[in-house]
């Protein structure tokens, strides 16, 4: 990187693009030959577009937000877009796996629970956005939603994405990195958003970790065994054990560690 | 020109978004936030004068104008944060907090002890350690602004 640039366009050099949807900063980092080119530019248009659909459709903070709708029972999921129904299978499949360690209904005050997929729509409506990024040739791309990741390297030969992963504890800081070529990589914990998530089987806080970070084939799924194992508390780092990720960090709450074994890629 | 700006500017995006990044990233690290003194380097890398126009530069070899770049001042959960960014040719020599959460005023500069290792290494190597950073969800406030401002400003 110290030389000058090459005549190709092809090169190692990093362009990047920052919006924000949803409440969160999409930070998208491209390479390759459509880092600065209009086709990069339409595809990262085309990222924003759909995520802010997927706003409209999804979000738990709108009232008149087709998921809300659905819950007070206004609609019913045929009248609902086909992406309801998907996320909702996605949030049952989900369920299923983590013993309802993960679910899309959550405990409420009263004894109803609410419909809330938010645990299973950021990183699916990530990991769905990134086929624009894909699309572009011979480019990779680096796709963040709020801190999960879709990474993706067109060739092999090139360098893979590192990742660093930050310290639960103090988020200016960081606890390691990963190198991934292709893959997500999520993480879940409390830092930002304060105490929020609950084991939805109790109401209550885990206890015993701060954090856990899973790579897996698609932010989908890296998504989702981050949370339902967050929640686990204790017993985190050994239920992803029988996941099929690629590999994960658990930051327990006294500052150790956790690492399960495979490596990425 | 413009672009080597651009590929500079992302660079230091995430150099500053590592703030203090510990360089033992491959080993299992269980310090905790507190220890955050590292064993490696006590940064004794000569930093440039503050804000100045113009230098010979001293390592870098070509000795071309210094611009800095001010970002807006970000108001985060923790306090409000401001970053500067100085550029001397095609190289960015130097990473300012103007302002941090903690509250002192006078400058806190990335090479010294608390914001250490990685800003150095990197600008040594001129490459960034990580290309960008998975963590709980974060929202849209906070010094991320801040710094991406300062990015605007220096031509992204």
């Amino acid at each position: 990187m110290n030389s000058a640039p090459a005549k190709g366009r092809v090169d190692g050099r990093i362009r990047r693009r920052v919006e924000h949807v949803m409440g969160m900063p999409i930070s998208l980092a491209l390479r390759g030959r459509h880092a600065s080119s209009v086709a990069g530019d339409e595809a990262w248009q085309a990222v924003i577009n759909e995520l802010r659909q997927v706003d409209a459709i999804f979000s738990v903070y709108r009232s008149d937000s087709i998921i809300n709708r659905l819950d007070r029972g206004e609609l019913t999921i045929a009248e609902c877009p086909a992406e309801v129904a998907e996320v909702i299978q996605l949030g049952q499949e989900a369920e299923r796996v983590s013993d309802g360690a993960f679910s899309i209904r959550l405990p409420t005050p009263n004894a109803r629970r609410r419909l809330d997929p938010s645990g299973v729509v950021k990183g699916w409506a990530a990991q769905r956005a990134s086929r624009f990024l894909a699309a572009l040739d011979d480019t990779d791309f680096c796709l963040s939603t709020g801190g999960d990741i879709v990474c993706h390297t067109a060739d092999p030969s090139r360098a893979a994405w590192r990742i660093g992963i930050e310290h639960p504890r103090d988020p200016n800081t960081l606890i390691a990195a990963v190198p991934i070529r292709s893959g997500g990589i999520a993480t879940s914990g409390t830092v930002h958003r304060g105490a929020h998530l609950v084991d939805p089987r109790t109401g209550r806080e885990p206890s015993g970790v701060a954090s856990v970070t899973v790579i897996a084939a698609s932010l989908t799924w890296a998504d989702i065994d981050a949370t339902a194992a967050y929640v686990q508390g204790d017993d985190a780092a050994r239920w992803l054990q029988t996941r099929p990720i690629r590999s994960a960090l658990v930051v327990w709450a006294d500052g150790t560690t956790t690492r399960l074994p495979k490596d990425p890629l | 020109m413009r672009r080597i700006v651009i590929w500079l500017a992302s660079t230091i995006t995430i150099l500053v978004l590592l703030f203090g990044y510990h360089t033992s990233t491959n080993k299992t690290s269980s310090a905790s936030a507190v220890s955050s003194s590292p064993t490696t380097s006590s940064g004794s890398k000569p930093s440039s004068s503050p804000s100045s126009t113009t230098s010979s530069g001293s390592n870098g070899g070509s000795s071309s104008k210094i611009t800095t770049y001010a970002g807006s001042v970000a108001q985060t959960r923790w306090g409000p944060v401001q970053v500067k960014i100085t550029v001397q040719g095609a190289k960015i020599t130097k990473v300012t907090i103007l302002q941090q959460p903690s509250g002192n005023s006078r400058d806190a500069e990335i090479n010294s002890r608390a914001l250490p290792i990685l800003i150095n290494e990197s600008l040594g190597a001129q490459n960034a350690n990580v290309d960008m950073v998975s963590g709980a969800t974060v929202t849209s406030e906070g010094y991320v602004q801040s710094l991406q401002a300062a990015l605007d400003e220096a031509g992204i």
